[in-house]
C-alpha cells in the first residue's frame, strides 16, 4: 500500500501527552512542551526519525495523536505551524492569551 | 429536584471504580488507545486541542447549589478556574488531565453527578424547558418525564451502541423553549382534544449537523403510560434499520428521511404492538415517586406585585433595564424567574468562573429554593425568586459581572468552543461572538433591535445550533483561512425552521459589518412591534441577500478613514 503523502517540509512533530493531554513536541529523542524546542525536519530522514520517535512513544503509552505539521521558520529559527489550526494548538485559545503555551512560553508566533 | 436512591448511588460509584481501573489499564498498556477511546468517551472524556475535555451531565439542566459549588471546586483544583455551559445544558471543563479524571468522577459522585453518556453513540443527556414548573404557558412540568427517560436510557443494554448519538428533549409548555423539533426525539406534553387526558406528541428525526431537518410528528397523541415502550420501539427501529455504513448518514433523521415518515411510523407502530408494554413501561408508583421530587417548592403567599420591586424599577434605570430583559414572569404570584446572562459583552458565551459559580450557588440557596437551571442558550436561571428580592440579587450579580441585561437580545449569542479548544472545529467561534457582542453592545440599540438570536458553530456538526439561529454563522476553512457562511431565518421554537444561506462565505473581519447590514434591513423594513424573525418571514430573504452581498457600507469606509 502506498504511504500517505507526507506534509511539506520543514515540519515538526506534535502530539498530546497521554497523561496530561498537553501538546508536546518531539525533540527527536524526548518530548518538550515548548514549541521552540521542537526538532525541525528539513529532510525526509529527520522526518522519518520524528515519526519513528512518535510511533515508539505511542506504543509506550507516552503520547497519543502524534503527527507531522509543516512549519515556517522565523529569523530566530523558531518554527510556526503554517496552518491556523496547528498554530492554535501550539499556542492556546486565541481569546485567552493568559492560558496555554502562549502564556507559558511567550506569544512569539503570529496567528 | 431528583435525589439518588441507593441503586443510583451504587451504580455511579461502581462506574467511577470501573473507569479508574480502565485508566490504570490504559497506562500500563493492557488497553490499547483504540480500546480505551470508546470507554473514555462513554465517561465524558474527549481529547481536545490543548488538553482533555470533560463533559459533565446536568440532567435536564437542573443543578442544586451544592452541585454547582462542587463544579467550582473541580474548576479550581483540576482546571483553570472556569467552566463552559453547553447547548445540551451540560458543563465542560477544557484543561483536564487524564490522571485526574477518576478523582474528578469521584468528586462528582459525592454530589450525585457523573459524566455517563455525555458522549458516545448512546442516548445523551435529556434536555428540557429551563422554565419548567415556572412558565404560565406550561401544562405540566417536563422534568419528571425527562428524569424517567434518564433512568430508562442510562446504560440501557440494547441502546449502548446505537448507529450514532441520540438526543431527546421534552417540553410541557405551549411555547417551545427546548427546541423539541430539532432533536432525534422531541416530546411535547399535551392534553388530548377529546378525552382531556395528558399525554405526548412524539416528534422524531429532527436534528442539525451536516443535514439539518425539522422533526416529523410520528404520534399525535401517546398516552402517558405508554411512553417508555413507545420510545423503546422508536429506538429499536433506529438501532436495527439506521445506517451504520456512513457516519454522516447514521442519525435517525436520515432514516426517517430516506424511508419517509409514513413508513417509519408503520415500523414503529408494528414494533410497539409487539412489545410487552407492561414490562417496559414504568410502574405508576415509580412514576409518582419520581414526580414527587419535582413538586413545587414551598412558596410563600405573596401579593401579585411587589411594591419594593416596582419602586426599585421606577428609581433605578439600570435595574429596570436588566429586569426588562432578564426577568421572566412566574406563575406563582409575587415570584419571578430570572436569567443570569453568561454573555457579558466581549466575553466567551457560556463561560463561568469558579467565583461566579459560587456566587450563583449562594444566590440560588438564599433566594431560589437551592436550585438553578442551565439553559440550552448557555445561560443560568434562578427559577423561583421573590420579586421583592430581585433588587438584592441584581446588586450581587453586578458585583460579579453577571448582570448583563441582554437575554434574548442580539448579544445573547450561542457559540460552541470552536477552534480555540475543539479538535473537530474548522474555524473559531468565540472571537466572532466577542466581536459581534462588542459591535452591538449599546443597550438602547439592543433594546431597539429586540429579540434576535445569533448562533455560531465552528464546524458543520453544529454544536452552536447555527441552522436555527435567526442569524446563523458557520465557521469553515477555505484555502487555509477561516471562512464564515451566514444563514438567515432559522428558528428554534414551535415555529422551527432551518435558516437559508445568504451567499458565499466571508472572512472573519467582515462578519460584524455583514451582520449589521442584515440588522439594518430589519430596522428599515419592520412594521410596528414586529420582531426580526417575523420581518424575515414577511418580506422574504431577498432584501437581506441584497444587503449581504452589497459592498462594504459607506460608514465602514468612513470608519477606516477616521482611523487613518
Amino acid at each position: 500500500m502506498a504511504q500517505p503523502k507526507r506534509v511539506p517540509l520543514p515540519a515538526i512533530l506534535l502530539a498530546n501527552d497521554l497523561l496530561d493531554g498537553d501538546v508536546v513536541f518531539s525533540t527527536g529523542d524526548s518530548w518538550s512542551r515548548n514549541p521552540a524546542e521542537a526538532l525541525i525536519a528539513y529532510d525526509d530522514a529527520t522526518a522519518d526519525r520524528l515519526e519513528a520517535h512518535a510511533k515508539a512513544a505511542f506504543a509506550a503509552q507516552i503520547v497519543v495523536d502524534a503527527y507531522l505539521v509543516d512549519v515556517s521558520i522565523d529569523a530566530a529559527g523558531v518554527p510556526t505551524p503554517r496552518h491556523f489550526r496547528e498554530r492554535f494548538k501550539s499556542l492556546g485559545p486565541s481569546h485567552r492569551p493568559d492560558l496555554g503555551k502562549q502564556a507559558q512560553y511567550g506569544n512569539a508566533h503570529p496567528r | 429536584m431528583y435525589r439518588y436512591d441507593q441503586f443510583d448511588e451504587r451504580f455511579v460509584r461502581e462506574r467511577v471504580a470501573q473507569f479508574r481501573a480502565q485508566v490504570k489499564r490504559r497506562l500500563d498498556g493492557s488497553l490499547s488507545d483504540d480500546e480505551f477511546k470508546p470507554l473514555r468517551l462513554m465517561n465524558g472524556l474527549y481529547l481536545q486541542l490543548h488538553a482533555y475535555m470533560l463533559r459533565i451531565a446536568v440532567p435536564y439542566g437542573t443543578l442544586a447549589s451544592r452541585q454547582l459549588r462542587q463544579l467550582a471546586v473541580i474548576a479550581d483544583r483540576y482546571d483553570r478556574g472556569y467552566g463552559h455551559f453547553t447547548t445540551r445544558q451540560n458543563m465542560q471543563f477544557n484543561w483536564i488531565k487524564l490522571r485526574d479524571v477518576p478523582d474528578i468522577h469521584s468528586l462528582l459522585a459525592d454530589v450525585e453527578m457523573h459524566c455517563i453518556q455525555t458522549s458516545g453513540n448512546c442516548i445523551r443527556n435529556v434536555t428540557a424547558d429551563h422554565f419548567a414548573g415556572v412558565a404560565a404557558d406550561e401544562l405540566e412540568d417536563p422534568r419528571p418525564t425527562a428524569e424517567l427517560i434518564r433512568q430508562w436510557s442510562s446504560l440501557h443494554p440494547e441502546f449502548s451502541f446505537l448507529p450514532r448519538k441520540f438526543k431527546i428533549a421534552v417540553t410541557g409548555a405551549e411555547h417551545d423553549r427546548a427546541a423539541v423539533k430539532l432533536h432525534d426525539i422531541g416530546l411535547r406534553i399535551l392534553r388530548h382534544p377529546d378525552t382531556h387526558e395528558i399525554g405526548y406528541e412524539v416528534i422524531v428525526g429532527g436534528g442539525l449537523g451536516r443535514t439539518p431537518y425539522v422533526g416529523k410528528v410520528v404520534r399525535e397523541f401517546l398516552p402517558r403510560r405508554d411512553l417508555l415502550a413507545y420510545l423503546e420501539a422508536i429506538v429499536r427501529v433506529y438501532n436495527a434499520d439506521g445506517r451504520r455504513d456512513n457516519k454522516f448518514k447514521a442519525r435517525i433523521k436520515i432514516l426517517v428521511h430516506e424511508i419517509g415518515t409514513e413508513e417509519f411510523r408503520r415500523r414503529v407502530e408494528e414494533e410497539f404492538a409487539q412489545l410487552d408494554g407492561p414490562t417496559i413501561n414504568a410502574d405508576p408508583e415509580e412514576v409518582a415517586r419520581i414526580a414527587a421530587y419535582f413538586a413545587p417548592p414551598a412558596y410563600e403567599k405573596l401579593p401579585a406585585k411587589s411594591n419594593a420591586y416596582e419602586t426599585h424599577r421606577a428609581t433605578n434605570p439600570a435595574f429596570a433595564t436588566w429586569a426588562d430583559a432578564n426577568v421572566f414572569p412566574h406563575r406563582v404570584p409575587g415570584y419571578a424567574a430570572l436569567t443570569i446572562s453568561l454573555k457579558a459583552i466581549g466575553e466567551a458565551p457560556g463561560d463561568i468562573t469558579s467565583g461566579q459559580m459560587r456566587l450563583v450557588a449562594d444566590l440560588a440557596e438564599k433566594y431560589s429554593f437551592d436550585e438553578l437551571r442551565v439553559t440550552h442558550l448557555q445561560n443560568v436561571v434562578l427559577a423561583h425568586v421573590r420579586q421583592a428580592d430581585l433588587f438584592a440579587v441584581w446588586q450581587k450579580l453586578c458585583e460579579a459581572d453577571l448582570a448583563t441585561p441582554n437575554v434574548g437580545l442580539v448579544t445573547d449569542i450561542i457559540a460552541c468552543p470552536g477552534l480555540d479548544y475543539c479538535a473537530l472545529a474548522t474555524a473559531r467561534s468565540i472571537p466572532i461572538a466577542q466581536e459581534l457582542s462588542k459591535r452591538f453592545a449599546d443597550q438602547e440599540r439592543q433594546k431597539d433591535i429586540g429579540p434576535l438570536g445569533i448562533k455560531i458553530s465552528g464546524c458543520i456538526n453544529a454544536c452552536g445550533h447555527h441552522h436555527i439561529g435567526n442569524i446563523g454563522i458557520l465557521g469553515l476553512e477555505k484555502n487555509g483561512v477561516e471562512n464564515y457562511q451566514i444563514t438567515l431565518g432559522g428558528d428554534a421554537t414551535e415555529n422551527a425552521a432551518i435558516g437559508g444561506h445568504l451567499g458565499p462565505g466571508i472572512d472573519a473581519k467582515d462578519v460584524p459589518d455583514a451582520i449589521e447590514r442584515l440588522v439594518d434591513v430589519y430596522l428599515a423594513q419592520r412594521e410596528k412591534g414586529e420582531v426580526f424573525i417575523d420581518t424575515v418571514r414577511r418580506i422574504g430573504v431577498a432584501p437581506f441577500k441584497e444587503a449581504f452581498v452589497a459592498k462594504a457600507p459607506v460608514k465602514s469606509k468612513e470608519r477606516e478613514n477616521a482611523v487613518a
